[in-house]
């Protein structure tokens, strides 16, 4: 197995995109300590202990002349000489990377030669950071946060989305999240019970409230639905970021599925859902991109199927 | 009938007992949960093999009062409880879905 857990080949095409626009410089370790040649081994271990580090260069003036691993170390322990300076005893055919290599090359080092770290030198071959397979985990998931953080914000409800009203939420759905599916529908069949007498009206909202929250468990990469109460209107807005629906005439065709084995063994993806959403709802839109596929499902409540407003509303 | 007399009449084993004991209208037999919130009648008992918590999802949407799962299918534990705070009856039975659903018709129709 890979130290790494991800290739430059065939891993997503985003964490690709990635590991080829990082440079090592933005990936390394800057602060990199190091030691004299006349350091005794003994020393570099204590370094090692105290900053809970598994190698060491030793330079001058900037200049890369060798590295002490932990395996060094083990080795002068075993055979005494410890206190031996580590001129004698450091690695000195080493494997270097330049600070204006993509991060891909790091990988593939690490894949190729399995050791903990490489020492990084500039063009000028000074040595200007230290890399481990630990600082690019953290450069990559400090880039996924970012990249979920842009994601979230195309979601964010906007004015002309959904109508504005007294009453009015969002939910956020998971991919495959089959533990928490249908609490989005939860909540909104409750708000509605509180403000809906005609029990058949309500069965409607919650019909198409969870089928299109379970489309976006079953089809999309994750998204959004929206609930407005407002102008005598339940509306229901689920948004996703794709992988969009190819022919949306197909997918309003009862039947017509593109749920996986598994995905039917629990009893969704029967080809139901967006016709069921369809026949329950007064007005029904559906836009899809690869991008993203935004469903609007409104259900009209006359006055006289609505319970009295509340006081402290 | 009543949702309890699925236990004391036909015989199907309570393993969710936290309900409201109300007139139950008629069965509906599906294991398509989309077919279920299409086409079950509210205050129903569903006849399913779905044990597991979306069908207690799809059934609290639905507004259907009980759940009798067939073929003695194991129910897990978080099935249990979501329908505990949901208030929906959960029955099971060894029997497939044709039998049981053969003699909660014939007791309804009895009536």
């Amino acid at each position: 197995m890979s130290p790494m857990l991800l290739n430059t080949e065939d891993s997503p095409p985003f964490i690709l995109e990635l590991i080829y626009r990082l440079r090592i410089r933005d990936v390394m370790t800057r602060t990199v300590i190091s030691v004299p040649r006349g350091t005794r081994m003994r020393e570099v271990q204590a370094l090692m202990k105290e900053n809970t580090i598994t190698g060491i260069p030793v330079a001058e003036d900037g200049r890369l002349l060798g590295l002490v691993s932990v395996d060094d170390i083990l080795n002068a322990l075993i055979d005494g000489f410890i206190d031996d300076v580590v001129e004698n005893r450091m690695t000195r055919n080493l494997i270097v990377l330049e600070d204006d290599m993509p991060l891909s090359f790091a990988i593939s080092y690490f894949e190729k030669y399995r050791y903990g770290r490489f020492p990084i030198l500039d063009r000028s071959k000074r040595l200007v950071g230290i890399i481990s397979s630990r600082d690019i985990l953290i450069k990559l998931l400090l880039e996924f946060n970012t990249e979920m953080e842009n994601l979230e914000k195309q979601f964010k409800w906007s004015e002309g989305e959904v109508p504005a009203g007294s009453t009015r939420c969002e939910f956020a759905v998971r991919k495959f999240d089959f533990e928490n599916a249908g609490k989005a529908s939860f909540e909104i069949k409750k708000i509605c019970k509180e403000r809906i007498s005609d029990p058949k009206i309500i069965r409607r909202i919650a019909v198409a409230a969870y089928e299109l929250e379970m489309n976006l468990v079953v089809h999309s990469n994750g998204g959004k639905v929206f609930f407005s109460w407002a102008d005598n209107k339940a509306t229901i807005v689920v948004i996703d970021s794709g992988p969009g629906i190819p022919n949306v005439e197909d997918a309003l065709r009862e039947g017509f599925t593109t749920a996986t084995e598994w995905v039917q063994s629990l009893g969704f993806g029967a080809g139901m859902g967006l016709p069921n959403t369809k026949r329950v709802a007064d007005e029904f839109s559906i836009e899809s991109s690869p991008s993203g596929t935004k469903v609007t499902a409104v259900i009209r409540v006359n006055q006289d199927e609505q319970l009295p407003d509340k006081e402290d509303e | 009938m009543k949702i309890s007399q699925l236990e004391t009449v036909l015989g199907f084993r309570t393993v969710q007992n936290s309900y409201e004991d109300r007139e139950m209208s008629c069965g509906y037999t599906s294991d398509l949960l989309s077919d279920v919130m299409a086409n079950a009648r509210e205050d129903c008992v569903l006849i399913t093999i779905q044990a597991h918590k979306n069908a207690v999802a799809v059934a609290t949407m639905a507004g259907i009062a009980a759940i009798l799962v067939c073929n003695s299918r194991p129910i897990p534990d978080d099935m249990i409880e979501a329908a505990r705070s949901e208030g929906i009856a959960v029955f099971v039975t060894e029997k497939s879905q044709f039998i049981a659903g053969g003699e909660i018709y014939q007791a309804l129709s009895r009536e």
